[in-house]
């Protein structure tokens, strides 16, 4: 059960009006977002919707021509990634980024370098993943796609974070590994985390996030909680369908079952 | 006897090349820059030796202990300012602004020092003698120093890379630097020390070179330059201990061509360098150690 959203406090990170471009493609258009401490807040997207955009912006890899970012209260717009990092976003980025001639203790130990205080160390990464601490002196290359998205997880967690940035965990594994990635989350999130993912797989998203931000080329097409929107909603949002129930691309959509997933 | 001792002191001049080469190699491979003003700044570094020895009377032997740090200073401040400024242009723009930096410095150093020649130390006593092995095998004492110097700098840089905090950060730079930046790394700062490293490493070959012969202005893109992308290439882009097995390889091709003709030394070592093109571009050491 997902619960109320706690929206009395102030939010993490907020995002106002963003604004980006890639040249003279407008990749988001008056984007705005409020995260809220403790959430696991999903933005779902198809291909090209902005949804990498908007969050490699939030780490600070993309300069916005518009808008302004807001990290615990202080204004990050112009603060350069390592800084932002210092200040407590981490981002686990698309397609892993691992350093690849480093071993996987010595990718842990970067992100342990600038760490702030906190309760991850580069133990606890081991225990979270029990595999990892008897492969530590391996060659990230010569881990499996699964194995080296835990590495790019526990680089991320070392550091402390306050928000957590989750870029596509789940592109290019299996189903299976997918589902024991996202089934470390609760364990990751009972240490004080709030998350901000972006997921393509839309059921995957439902299952674990709090509250939902669907965009479309760009825009946003659908804000709430998962248990707040229907099946036929997120639909029409995610290929911009207006006013169509039902699509023939449902079932590809829908993997599982979406009533028990969101409800339990 | 005479191969034996040419293959003994191409080896030894080999050290020389490899001091020459390591940062070259170490610059390319954690930014992507091809430093083209790098044998100019081995020059600078042996000026300044001059310059040191001149003012503090240090041995001359010893006077890297000065000259060293100011080249790594030198060498993060340029980093930090004009080549990081290059490098945000793009790549090939730190081409044009390394030449642009060769050429003043060039000159620079034509318009306050003019075109003579200099020595560094010479009249030092250790730096003229010698022994002999047998009757045929006679070792300097200067390439035998510089040589171990060399070893012990590429051990002493390995030592870094792999095995120190900043080490393993300028890896993780060299690897994928936007990835850096989101564990917190500032990049340029990373950037800066691996320039300081590049830099002291070729003042101390800019010594070396002055011992051994003779430092001038325009020595750096003529001869070291040249020299330095030759080992550089022989032994292995982005590999440390490549650079000593290509300096190695290219000043023993260098003294058998002199002695089949003294007029072929400097040819025998690009005829190597060529075939090394040609048949293993990748270098002779495949292993990578950046």
């Amino acid at each position: 059960m997902t619960g109320e959203r706690l929206t009395d406090g102030a939010p993490l990170l907020e995002v106002r009006d963003l604004t980006v471009h890639h040249g003279q493609l407008r990749a988001l258009d008056r984007v705005s977002l409020r995260v809220f401490p403790g959430e696991v807040y999903a933005i779902i997207g198809a291909n090209g919707a902005g949804k990498s955009t908007l969050l490699r912006t939030i780490a600070g890899l993309h300069r916005p021509t518009e808008g302004e970012i807001w990290f615990d209260g202080q204004e990050v717009t112009g603060v350069r990634p390592e800084r932002r990092a210092a200040r407590g976003i981490a981002m686990v980025p698309e397609g892993r980024r691992l350093f690849e001639s480093l071993t996987v203790e010595e990718n842990l130990q970067i992100g342990a370098t600038y760490a702030r205080k906190g309760p991850w160390t580069i133990e606890r990464v081991y225990e979270l993943f029990g595999w990892m601490a008897e492969r530590r002196s391996q060659r990230t290359a010569q881990l499996s796609g699964g194995e080296q998205q835990a590495v790019a997880i526990g680089r991320a967690l070392v550091a402390n974070p306050r928000a957590l940035l989750l870029d596509e965990l789940s592109l290019g594994l299996a189903p299976v590994v997918v589902q024991r990635i996202y089934g470390m989350l609760p364990q990751i999130l009972a240490t004080g985390l709030t998350v901000l993912l972006v997921e393509q797989d839309v059921s995957q998203a439902l299952r674990v996030a709090s509250h939902l931000q669907c965009l479309l080329e760009g825009h946003t097409t659908l804000e709430g909680r998962p248990s707040d929107v229907t099946a036929e909603q997120v639909e029409a949002a995610y290929f911009g369908l207006a006013g169509r129930a039902t699509g023939p691309g449902g079932g590809a959509l829908w993997s599982g079952s979406t009533t028990s997933s969101r409800g339990s | 006897m005479v191969w034996v001792n040419d293959i003994i002191q191409g080896i030894l001049t080999g050290g020389l090349y490899a001091l020459f080469a390591c940062g070259l190699s170490l610059m390319f491979g954690v930014m992507k820059v091809v430093n083209l003003a790098h044998g100019d700044l081995a020059v600078v570094g042996g000026y300044i030796a001059i310059g040191v020895i001149t003012v503090t009377h240090v041995p001359v032997l010893w006077s890297f202990v000065i000259v060293v740090p100011i080249m790594a200073v030198l060498g993060y401040v340029l980093q930090r300012t004009l080549i990081q400024a290059a490098l945000d242009r793009g790549v090939l723009t730190t081409l044009m602004v390394t030449f642009g930096l060769s050429v003043v410095i060039e000159n620079g150093l034509l318009q306050f020092f003019t075109a003579n020649s200099r020595g560094l130390g010479t009249g030092n006593a250790f730096i003229t003698s010698s022994f002999s092995i047998g009757s045929q095998i006679t070792i300097a004492y200067l390439p035998l120093t510089i040589f171990v110097a060399a070893v012990v700098v590429l051990l002493g840089l390995q030592y870094f890379l792999t095995r120190s905090k900043y080490g393993r950060l300028i890896r993780a730079v060299a690897d994928d630097k936007e990835a850096a930046q989101l564990c917190g790394v500032d990049y340029r700062h990373v950037f800066g020390i691996a320039a300081a490293i590049a830099f002291g490493t070729v003042a101390l070959a800019g010594m070396a070179y002055g011992m051994s012969s003779q430092l001038a202005p325009t020595i750096g893109t003529d001869t070291i330059l040249l020299f330095a992308f030759a080992a550089v290439v022989i032994g292995g882009l982005g590999s440390l201990w490549g650079t000593l097995l290509g300096g190695v390889v290219l000043g023993v091709a260098q003294l058998i061509g002199a002695q089949i003709n003294s007029q072929d030394e400097v040819l025998a070592g690009y005829i190597v360098f060529l075939a090394v093109l040609v048949f293993r571009p990748q270098g002779l050491t495949v292993r990578r150690a950046r």
